[in-house]
């Protein structure tokens, strides 16, 4: 069974956010709601990287041991998903989380946090799979649902198809690592896989 | 002819420069460089080494979305799953246990004069009303926050995870809205009652003598001695940190980033277990603990031995101010 995951590669990335609108559009994502960002480091100076992060789909997902309703559940693929039904909104698994995945449209009382959101791997939800349910809503303010499922329908994650350098990489977590030594072996260097470690307790040909 | 032989000379040794420099490569420009800019990239691991977390810049108008990496997620994970449960479990049923043996020992503390019939004003209508629209918002907001540290693991058997979920939303709303008259309650406590919990010479006294419950001296007292002095100082400082926690995660991140967050969490989770522990205590003394302590709070009124037996000093105050009712007691000349 293949397990799912995501590479971004930072020598690569041209910070272009083909990736976050791509994902946004997809699944028609409310405004305010991030759930694939590209962050810059050293951003004007020697040595800037830009990273493409979402959500990474950690082995051992902290947000899934910190939840007080356990409204997460992981795949056969190793993508990590949640139910909005059973989600209360308390933000515990943004604390948790080390690449701050999970979002939370500001609907709840006070202003405050409403269910959370986060990228799903274009996998959906717990709904029946390819329903409008699982599609969700968009109006009246509402945000339900979690958005196409790709992974259903044997397609990869829209980020990472649109990626215009092929920065980001998708996919079967073996055939990916093959394809980012291979870059690594021509290019002579690397930053390494971002993220691989905490969120895999792996690293690639560092 | 030597003209000639100079002529010929310069032109030979012009062809053999020109030779040698057309055969030359270009050293520099060909072959690969030594230094590869690019090869000190840095690492993940090394830049986390380096830094409490990695953040750089986004697009995103969000501040939030500027930190790639916060490896402090993982500590607050090991902290909210493991250490604040040991703690609550160890503070509250310690308590718990310390009580139960404290009663098996020492059993209820009567009145040993036994009650006179006769009773002298404790707490007025306001003072109860606010001690007990706090001490009821208090249970609500105890179970409802124990709930969150340890509700999944012990109610899902009980009741299954939808179920379970349903309760759990509702118990987060009840707990961010009775935080607001739980809140005002502590306030009003610390201005009712502040004249009264200073403490004093008394207290010292009280405390070496055991109280009256360790052992069975009869310390004199004021209208608080020094365990309910020490109860309302928890009630207001720990009731504030709640609060003050409390705030800062129901209006997340209007005051602080996610490190802050965390922070908050941490000291209101804390908080909140020992304050539980202390609650109990004070429940306990208050129903079982102590004969005719209840109705101090339950009907405001105390019965004069009780008064006399645990409150001296307050008691000869309210005699003097002419508060104490019915039958004949001696005034203090």
């Amino acid at each position: 069974m293949a397990r799912m995951k995501f590479l971004c590669d930072a020598d690569r990335c041209i910070e272009c956010n083909a990736c976050v609108t791509a994902c946004k559009n997809e699944h028609d994502i409310p405004w305010g709601i991030n759930r694939r960002r590209v962050v810059t480091i050293n951003d004007g100076k020697p040595g800037e990287r830009s990273v493409s992060m979402a959500c990474m789909h950690c082995t051992d997902a902290p947000c899934a041991a910190v939840c007080p309703v356990n409204c997460f559940y992981t795949t056969a693929d190793g993508v990590v998903l949640h139910s909005k039904d059973l989600c209360i909104g308390c933000g515990y698994c943004f604390y948790a989380c080390p690449f701050g995945a999970p979002q939370y449209p500001k609907v709840g009382n006070f202003g405050s946090r409403g269910k959370m959101d986060k990228c799903t791997y274009c996998a959906g939800g717990p709904e029946t799979d390819l329903s409008a349910a699982e599609y969700g809503s968009r109006e009246n303010g509402q945000f339900t649902g979690y958005g196409s499922n790709r992974l259903a329908e044997g397609k990869l994650p829209l980020c990472a198809e649109m990626c215009s350098t092929k920065s980001l990489l998708a996919g079967d977590g073996e055939i990916i690592a093959q394809i980012y030594k291979e870059r690594v072996v021509r290019r002579g260097y690397t930053s390494g896989a971002w993220g691989w470690q905490t969120a895999y307790r792996e690293t690639i040909a560092s | 002819m030597a003209r000639m032989g100079f002529v010929l000379r310069s032109l030979i040794a012009a062809l053999c420069l020109w030779l040698a420099a057309a055969a030359t490569p270009p050293a520099a420009a060909q072959q690969p460089s030594s230094v590869n800019p690019t090869a000190q990239s840095v690492k993940e691991q090394e830049l986390l080494k380096e830094l409490q977390r990695i953040q750089g810049r986004s697009s995103l108008p969000d501040a939030r979305t500027r930190v790639l990496e916060q490896p402090a997620g993982r500590e607050w994970r090991q902290f909210h799953q493991v250490t604040l449960r040991w703690i609550g479990a160890i503070v509250i049923l310690g308590m718990l246990a310390v009580l139960l043996l404290f009663y098996l020992i020492r059993g209820m503390v009567r009145i040993e004069a036994g009650r006179s019939g006769r009773t002298v004003v404790r707490f007025n209508a306001f003072e109860r009303f606010v001690h007990w629209m706090t001490a009821t918002c208090f249970i609500v907001l105890a179970l409802s926050g124990l709930n969150v540290t340890f509700g999944k693991e012990l109610l899902t058997p009980l009741i299954g995870p939808e179920a379970f979920a349903g309760w759990a939303q509702w118990a987060k709303y009840a707990h961010n809205y009775l935080s607001f008259p739980f809140t005002l309650g502590v306030v009003l406590m610390f201005l009712l009652w502040i004249a009264w919990n200073f403490p004093s010479g008394t207290d010292v006294r009280w405390i070496r003598e055991g109280g009256g419950i360790v052992g069975n001296g009869h310390p004199p007292a004021r209208r608080f001695n020094a365990g309910q002095k020490m109860i309302y100082w928890v009630v207001v400082l720990g009731g504030g940190a709640a609060a003050v926690t409390g705030y800062l995660l129901m209006f997340p991140f209007y005051a602080t980033d996610v490190t802050g967050m965390q922070t908050a969490q941490m000291v209101h989770g804390i908080v909140g277990m020992l304050f539980i522990a202390i609650m109990l205590a004070h429940i306990y003394i208050g129903t079982i603990g102590m004969q005719g302590a209840f109705e101090a709070m339950g009907k405001g009124e105390v019965d004069v031995n009780w008064a006399r037996q645990h409150h001296s000093l307050w008691l000869d105050n309210e005699i003097r101010k002419g508060r104490v009712g019915g039958g004949s007691v001696a005034p203090a000349e």
